[in-house]
Formats: structure tokens, sequence, C-alpha cells
């Protein structure tokens, strides 16, 4: 096996997927190890360009007007070393009524000293829908600092989904910040859930624009920090057009030392459109616990249950 | 015999005594019914059995199969053998269905927790995978509690109010339920201001501020319950203790 497919498969195997990624031929994907594309499996309609940079790399990635991909396009950005630098240079183009749905794994299983960039620029065309889930897998030593920034457009009509997922493995450092912007009615959807243990620091910071008329947001964010760990988050939705619709979703579960802020901002300019916010930061709820451990379960395996069910 | 007892519970939350002096005894393999009015004390009585951490500072003893348990924590005496189905059940949000019923025992076989959604009457193909949480009516999670508590099959389980929310045609699943489980020789309590749920019991308490005032035979009871109470005189009077604070005496 050539050094590069060995990565290949150390990758797709870190990643924890089911799928057949690599062999599939209606899967598209694009595995990246540091710098370098170790593997890539390209669908008529789907086109990618990539540049090596010296700590990174340069990602275009665009789809053809009106192609719909029916499998998840994967990708994966990864680093074997304990200690390292990778940027990612991400530039998407969800052409005019175009449908993508793209599941990207970020694994860093010997973190020791890591920092993982990316810098991401999205612009969902008309009527097109981009759903990105990206699913951190990261090694126990917490030596990860992730600073994931993206800036999204979202046209008319169009739909964008997004969902931020690191249970598996200690987070180290996140530094979310992602905003988007959006169009008449259109649809945006930012989803964050984030295990914080030892002494992780989780910031998050989403912020969505409702410009066009009915358009439509929501920001959810479910964080647990146990241990000393600690997290800032901070979400706004701000609407300026008639019958704009948003919702600011927050809920932090704080245990042993941990400790836990959470500031969501909502901002109206035009008296048709509406916003709302839910923020709860706090211990697990009693009678949850109660409940639990009324059927047998100590304490330390109920806060277990409940934190899985939040972070699900 | 006696499977639990309480003796001489005392217990003051807020400065007012909830339950006053109340004794009880629960017998092996016996449904009992325990009714009052809103206020007496019924679900206080349950929570202070169940050990729930707010109602541990009590005085009075706690016997359960012969051994005092007042210092054990709920999920010691859950492992004893003590359950509780609350008046109103929690809701978890990401918790699914079959976690739910399987809590106890995560080994639990798919066909168990898809017959015990049959037998409280939800459809296991519409229910498994749902989550506990908002979305499921109040009766679904009452339901499902039950669900729970049947995969269980604990010593003792106190219901607390097991109708309410709950549909008629689905009351006779919840009797059929409380059968089967007196047939296996369990006790059960069931709190309860509905005359159809105290016709399940064999043997009846009447609680009144915080203090049983009667206890018999259902049948015993029931002209009690019938007559709102009277003959008892008794009102859940304010504490005298709490209108001496405020200087109301
Ligand atoms: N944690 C608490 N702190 C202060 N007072 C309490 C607390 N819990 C219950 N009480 C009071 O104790 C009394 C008994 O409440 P409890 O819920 O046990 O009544 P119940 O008999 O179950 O009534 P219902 O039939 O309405 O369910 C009530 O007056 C209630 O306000
Ligand atoms: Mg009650």
């Amino acid at each position: 096996m050539s050094s590069k497919s060995k990565l290949a498969n150390d990758l797709y195997h870190a990643t924890g997927t089911e799928e057949d990624v690599l062999n599939d031929p209606e899967i598209a994907h694009l595995f990246i190890h540091h710098n370098k594309v170790v593997t890539s499996r390209l669908l008529p309609g789907l086109n990618v360009v990539t540049k090596e940079l010296k700590d990174g790399i340069r990602v275009n990635i665009t789809t053809d007007e009106g192609v719909q991909f029916k499998k998840k396009v994967h990708l994966c950005f990864g680093m074997f070393p304990e200690k390292g630098v990778q940027k990612i240079i991400l530039k998407v183009d969800i052409k005019k009524n175009s449908s993508i749905s793209v599941l990207a794994h970020c694994t860093f299983p010997n973190a020791v000293d890591i920092k993982h960039i990316m810098e991401a620029e999205i612009n969902i065309g008309e009527g097109a829908r981009y759903s990105y889930f990206e699913r951190h897998v990261h090694g126990d030593k917490g030596g990860v600092k992730v600073f994931p920034k993206a800036k999204v457009i979202v046209e008319k009509k169009a739909v964008f989904k997004t969902e931020f997922e690191l249970l598996k493995g200690r987070v180290g450092l996140i530094d979310i910040d992602y905003e988007t912007i959006c169009k008449e009615e259109s649809v945006m959807e930012m989803n964050a859930r984030i295990d914080g243990t030892g002494n992780d620091i989780i910031k998050i910071r989403e912020t969505g624009h409702l410009e066009g008329r009915s358009s439509r947001g929501v920001l959810t964010s479910r964080v647990a920090v146990r241990g000393s760990a600690k997290a800032e988050i901070y979400n706004k939705i701000t609407a300026s057009a008639p019958y704009a619709r948003g919702h600011v979703d927050c809920k932090e579960i704080v245990q042993d030392k941990g400790v836990a802020s959470a500031v969501p901002i909502v901002e109206v300019n035009d008296p048709k459109a509406h916003v709302t916010h839910e923020a709860a930061i706090g211990s697990v709820d009693s009678k949850q616990l109660d409940t639990l451990m009324s059927r047998g379960l100590s304490e330390d395996e109920a806060v277990d249950l409940i934190i899985k069910g939040l972070l699900s | 015999m006696a499977l639990l007892e309480l003796k001489n519970i005392t217990l003051k939350l807020d400065n007012r005594n909830i339950l006053n002096n109340l004794s009880i005894s629960f017998e092996k393999g016996r449904v009992h019914a325990v009714v009052g009015p809103n206020g007496a004390g019924k679900s206080t009585l349950a929570y202070t059995i169940m050990g729930l951490n707010a109602y541990r500072g009590f005085s009075g003893d706690i016997i359960f199969k012969n051994e005092n348990i007042n210092s054990l924590s709920i999920d010691e005496r859950a492992r004893k053998g003590i359950t509780l189905g609350w008046q109103e059940p929690a809701r978890f949000e990401g918790l699914r269905v079959r976690d739910f019923i399987a809590v106890a025992d995560r080994k639990m076989k798919t066909e168990k927790i898809k017959e015990m959604l049959q037998k409280v009457g939800l459809d296991p193909n519409s229910y498994f995978t749902r989550s506990v949480d908002k979305t499921l009516s109040g009766g679904e999670r009452k339901k499902l509690e039950l669900a729970g508590i049947l995969a269980l099959e604990p010593d003792f389980i106190i219901l607390d109010e097991p109708d309410s929310g709950i549909d008629i045609e689905s009351l006779d699943r919840i009797f059929e339920i409380i059968k089967f489980l007196r047939s296996k020789g369990k006790t059960i309590v069931l709190v309860t201001h509905s005359m159809a749920v105290l016709q399940q019991a064999d043997h009846a308490f009447l609680m009144c501020n915080g203090a049983i005032i009667d206890e018999g035979e259902t049948k015993a009871i029931i002209p009690y319950f019938e007559n709102k109470c009277i003959p008892c005189a008794h009102k859940n009077l304010p504490d005298p203790a709490e209108n001496r604070e405020e200087g109301l005496q």
C-alpha cells in the first residue's frame, strides 16, 4: 500500500464513519492530511480545485446549476502528528437550484499541540440547498486548538443548514465564529453541540442577519462543561425585513467546576419582524436526575445520560 | 407483613409542617390507595419515601424490608426495590423512548421494550425512536413512565395520580397493569383523586393536613371520599407555627 492510500485509510478509520466512503462510486469524497489531498472522488456537477499551501490548503468547491447529489459528500481534514498547524481556506459556491449535503470530519487523534484553522466563504445561490455537518474527533490529550470561521450568504429561497459536533475526545480550545446573511425567503439553521471536560475552553459566536423579506433563521447551541471547562456563547440574530422570523436557543449544562455564560442578542429593525430567544444555564434538572435515580441509576450515571441526551 | 413502614414522620418545608407525625404501613402484595384533598401532603409522602433530596430533613423512621432506610439516597432505595411514578413526569431532551424504558437495564431486548410500550397502549412503531421531550404529551409521558416501571418490576411502586392525563380507553390498560403487578406479589401505592382508581385498591388511607386520619378496606373509605371528606372536619389549616411567625396569633 502506498503511503498515500495508507493515510487515506487511516483517516477513514479515525472518522469512525460506517459508510464505505472510499469505495462507493456514488459517494464523492475529498480527504486531506495536513496540506495534501490523499484521496478524492468527484461526481459530475461537483468541481473541486485545491492548492497546497505551506501549512495548509486552499479548497474551492463549486456545484453546477441545478444538480442534486443523492448521497452525502464526505470531506475529511486531519493530522496524525502530535504537533503542527493545518489551515484550510475554503471557498464554497453552491450554484442556483443545486442541492448538496456535506459531512466533514476533522480528526486529530494524537494531538498534543495542533492548531486547526478554517476560513470559509460560502455562497448559496438562489433556490439552492447546502447542508454542512462538521464532526470533530479529537484525541484525549486536549492539545487541539480549533478556529472555525465562516462567512455565509444565503441567496433568495436558498437553504443553509449547518451542524457542528464535538463530542468525541477532548475539545482543547475551540473558537467558532460564523456569520450568515439571509436574503429573501431563505432559511438558515446553525446548530452546535460540544461536550467540554478537563480544562477545555469553548467559545461560540454565531450571528445571523435576516435581511430578506420572510427569511427565517434559528441558532441552537447545546454545550456541557464538566471538570473545569469554560464556555462562552454569543449568539445573535438581527432582523431587518418584514416577516423575518428568528430564534436563538441556547442550553448549557454546568457540572463540577465548569463555568458557562450565554449572551443571546436579538436585534429587530422592522416592525413586522419577530425574533425570540431562550437561554438556560445550570446544573442538570433535579427532576430529571431524581427520575433516573428512582430507576436505580447512580447520580453520575444519571448526569451522563442527561448530558448525552442534550447533546445528541 | 409490612413491606414498608413510616413511623412518626414529621417533615418541615419552608417552616411549615407538611407531614405531621405521620405513620403508615404498606403490606406486601397489596394495592393501597392514598386519598385526600389537594395540598394534603400525598406527593410529599411519595417523595419522602423515595428519598428526594429536598425531602430528607424529616424526623421519624422509614423501614423497608425490616431495614431503616432513612439515610439511603434515591438510587440506593431504588436498588432495594422502591420506585415512583411521578404526578407530572419529567421531560428529557434527546433521550429516546427506548433508552428511557431500558434505563435500568441497558441490555434489555428490543422485543421486551416494544412489549412494554404495547402494554401501556403506545404503538411501538411510532414511539420507539421518539424522544421523551416536550413533543410528547403529558398523557404519553405518563404511559411511558408506567412502561418503564413495568419493565423494572420493583417490589414497591408508588404511582402518584396514575390516571392524570390518561384517556378513558387507556385507563383499563393501566388497571390491568396494576392487577398484573399485584399478581406478582408487588406492593402498589396509588395516590389519587379518582373514584375509578381508588376502586382498584384493596385498602385505602385517608390523608389530611399531613397525617393519616383514617384507613381501612377501600369500601370503608369510599363514603368519606364520596362525601368530600365529610364527616372529617379537618381543613388544610395554616400551620400554627407559621401563623406565629407572621404575627397572626
Ligand atoms: N418544597 C416545598 N416547599 C414548601 N412547601 C411545599 C413544598 N412541597 C410541597 N409543599 C406544600 O406542601 C403541601 C402538600 O403538597 P403536596 O404536593 O404533597 O400535596 P398533594 O396532597 O400531593 O396535593 P395534590 O392533590 O394537589 O397533588 C402543599 O401545601 C404544598 O404547597
Ligand atoms: Mg400531589
